[in-house]
Parts: structure tokens; sequence; C-alpha cells
């Protein structure tokens, strides 16, 4: 770690041409809690760091209304855990995201950030996809929106070009009867990373699911929309024959690796099970709503 | 290299410091400043040992970079005494002997007096949850759990 500049820009503009100034070698900085271990071990040797949290964009949570709010893309998790009105309309965006480290780690680290680290067991990532989030990207030529299930390319790799950076996450109205939530499987309680993880984001109208999404994470090389389970569960009065059918598409979407922390065929069962167990919830909470 | 100059608060007094633009606040605490009370654990944000508070928020400050002091405000277990006087967290945790090696102790503490300033009713589920960030090796926690519990038992009886 030689010669490494620091700086911590007033704008998005400011930010993006030190990225392009940096060439290869500008690392965005906003909660730290990734790039600051990857720094330690030496899996990245930045040249330049330019530290995003002075960006106001990048630091506000905006209630657009209807439902809908705009997310900046370096707001900690602590601060998206107490906001009531967010909390209160995207619970299941906001427990994936909540479920991100110690209070320690919540109070630096962003759902900017876990996005853009693009680990394929990112908590935030189903939860997200589920909630159909459109995320502003600032670059060299302006600016461009995506859906967030088109930002990552692989582990660890983004769809972000040189000088792109990743400004805010926006969830979408939803109508009366909608709710949203995230489960994961770890083997300890708390502080892990997922085995499997789904988010279901659904709205229920006169007894049927008017609408569907479901984000599916860590079984893939990226986060998974996976559109037949959401199919399955459209316009069924979300019975155990839909949930079944829709688990089956979750199993079926499922490419996962063997590794340490489940095999192929655990991870394939186990998606199955998380949908129907975080569609319960979504059911449960839509009918507050 | 070029050295930064950061100017800040830690524990109230209006402190500056030369750094090198990578170099951690933990270091920074430690090494420039002498403030040897927040522990370097695992340095990766697993263990808790360096918790400090940044503008009323519990962090690690082994995974926060010393420039993002400037013109913020720290605390760390150094500032959770008033000179001789211990907190009733530090007073509980000599009474329950929720220490033994003594090492996680400093993060323990802040990571403490943080969850109590936000919530002074909490269940024992929400003091082990709320320090899940922070490992002990020794006490096998029930302790520490219990003396936290107690003084927020007490801050509530102060209260009335």
């Amino acid at each position: 770690m030689n010669d490494v500049r620091y700086s911590a820009p007033n704008s998005l503009d400011e930010a993006s041409k030190a990225m392009m100034a940096a060439g290869g070698a500008g690392r965005i900085l906003a909660g730290g809690t990734d790039l600051l271990v990857q720094m330690r071990s030496g899996m990245q040797k930045p040249g330049v760091i330019v530290d995003i949290k002075k960006i106001d964009e990048m630091m506000s949570i905006q209630d657009l209304g209807g439902g809908s709010f705009r997310i900046g893309a370096a707001v900690s998790g602590a601060l998206i855990g107490e906001h009531k009105a967010l909390k209160k309309a995207w619970p299941g965006v906001v427990e994936a995201i909540n479920l991100i480290g110690s209070k320690q780690i919540q109070g630096r680290a962003s759902a900017g950030g876990n996005l853009c680290n693009a680990s394929p067991a990112a908590d935030s990532g189903p939860a997200l996809v589920a909630a159909g989030a459109m995320l502003t990207i600032h670059g060299p030529n302006g600016r461009r929106e995506i859906p967030v299930e088109k930002l990552h390319s692989g582990p660890g790799r983004t769809t972000l070009a040189p000088g792109e950076i990743l400004v805010s996450f926006t969830l979408p109205a939803r109508p009366k009867g909608s709710s949203d939530a995230y489960l994961r499987l770890i083997p300890r309680t708390e502080m892990d990373i997922a085995v499997v993880g789904v988010g279901v984001n659904l709205t229920i109208s006169g007894g049927k699911c008017t609408a569907a999404r479901v984000g599916l994470g860590a079984v893939a090389p990226t986060v998974l929309l996976v559109e037949d389970a959401g199919k399955a569960l459209v316009g069924s009065s979300l019975d155990d024959a839909a949930l079944e059918k829709a688990a089956a598409a979750c199993r079926a979407a499922c490419k996962p690796i063997n590794d340490k922390r489940g095999t192929i065929e655990y991870r394939t069962k186990i998606a199955g099970v998380l949908l129907k167990r975080s569609a319960a919830i979504a059911i449960e909470r839509a009918k507050g709503n | 290299m070029a050295k930064m100059h950061i100017t800040t608060t830690i524990n109230g007094e209006p402190t500056e410091f030369l750094c090198d633009p990578q170099q951690s606040m933990l270091d920074v605490l430690r090494d420039n400043l002498g403030l040897t009370g927040s522990k370097e654990g695992c340095g990766s944000g697993d263990c808790g040992a360096c918790s400090i508070t940044l503008d009323g928020r519990l962090v690690c400050a082994c995974l926060m970079l010393a420039p993002e002091a400037e013109g913020k405000k720290i605390e760390t277990v150094e500032g959770i005494a008033k000179g001789d006087q211990l907190h009733p967290l530090q007073k509980k945790f000599v009474e329950f002997a929720a220490l033994q090696c003594g090492i996680c102790t400093p993060g323990v503490l802040v990571a403490a007096k943080a969850l109590l300033e936000k919530n002074n009713n909490p269940t024992e589920t929400e003091v082990r949850f709320w320090l899940a960030g922070n490992l002990c090796r020794c006490t096998g926690y029930d302790k520490i759990i219990r003396a936290v519990m107690d003084v927020a038992a007490d801050m509530r009886g102060a209260a009335r």
C-alpha cells in the first residue's frame, strides 16, 4: 500500500473525474467494510481512494410518496434501519440490509457498497431484485438507470464502466396490499454469509396475488431474478400448490457451487424451502397493508 | 508520501494529527495518539475490539480510514471514565467479573455504552444481538450480558 491518495469530493462529477484520472487504480470508499479488509489482505491495492460520503445525494433517503423511496448508495445500514417510513413500506429490503454484519458494521456499511462488492451471496441483492429496485448510475457521460439485477456480471464483477459510480437505488411505489420479505440460511444465529438468500415481493388484491417478484442469492454467479417463480404466484390465491410451483421454479433456477457452506443439492433444496417461508412472511405483511 | 493533516475531536478534545492516507483510524489512535485502549483483534471488522463511536455511531476503528475523521467526533474507551470516576458500566464489569484477559473489554464497553444511550431497557436478546460484534474468548459472555442488563436496570432506577 504505497503512495495511496485519499480524496473526498463534494460532487459526483468530481468523484467520477477522480476515478477516471486514476485509471484502473481508483476505488470508491463508502463504509469501507469491504474495501479496507481487501486492502489489508492485499486483494486491493488502490492508487486513489475516493470517499463519496461528502456527496449529499449519496447520503440521503428521499420519500417519493406512495411507498417509493430513493436511497443514497452510501447510506449506512443503521440509518436505513432507523428510517421508520422506509421500514414500514419495505420491511423485506430493510431486514436484508440490516442482516449485513454486526452493529459496528451496520454503522458504516452501505447497501450500495454491498451491491458493488458483487458477492453472489450479498444479502441486499435478492431483496432489492424482488423489490424491482432501479439503480441510478453517474458517469463521465452522464446518468443512466438500470434494474438492480443488471448490475452484476459475475462474482466480484459489475457492469459499471470506468468512472461510473452507483449513486442511489429507487424502490418503486406499490399498491395497497403489497409487502416483501427476505430470509437467508446461515449456520449461525447472526453474522454469517448466506448459504441461500430469498427475497419475495408481492401484492394481494381480492384474495388473489396480482404481482410477485422473487430474488435468489448465493446459488449462482450473480443474484437472480426468478421470473418463473413470480409467474407461478400471480393469479393464484397463494395456495400451497402455487407456492410449491414457485419453489420448484427457484430450485430450477439454481446453479450453485459446492463449498464449505453448502453442497449443490442442499442449496437447491433450501432455495425452495426459503421461497415458501419468505412468501409466507410477505403474505402476512401484505394482508396488514 | 505526503502526510495528511486532520482536525477532529476525540473524547471531547479538539485534536490534530498527521497520517498517511491509507492509515486506519485504529492505527492513528494507538500509534500516533497513544490511545491504546482500542485494541486490534482481527483487523477485519469481525471481533469488535477496536469499537469506537464516530459522530455517536458505533463503528470498528480498523475499518475506518484516519482521514475520514476530519471534522468528526470520535469517542474511545479512554473517554468513558470521567477522571478517576469510573462509568457505571466499568464499575459493574469489575463487580461482576465480566472480563478475564481484558482484550475485548474496551470494545465491549464502548459498544454497551452506545446501546444503553439508545435503549436503557433492552431485553437480554437485544443485548446479545447488539454485542454480537464483540467477540470474547474468556467469559462465555454471560457475565458481560448480566453486567450490561444490571447497569440498564440501575439507570432506569435512577431515572425514576
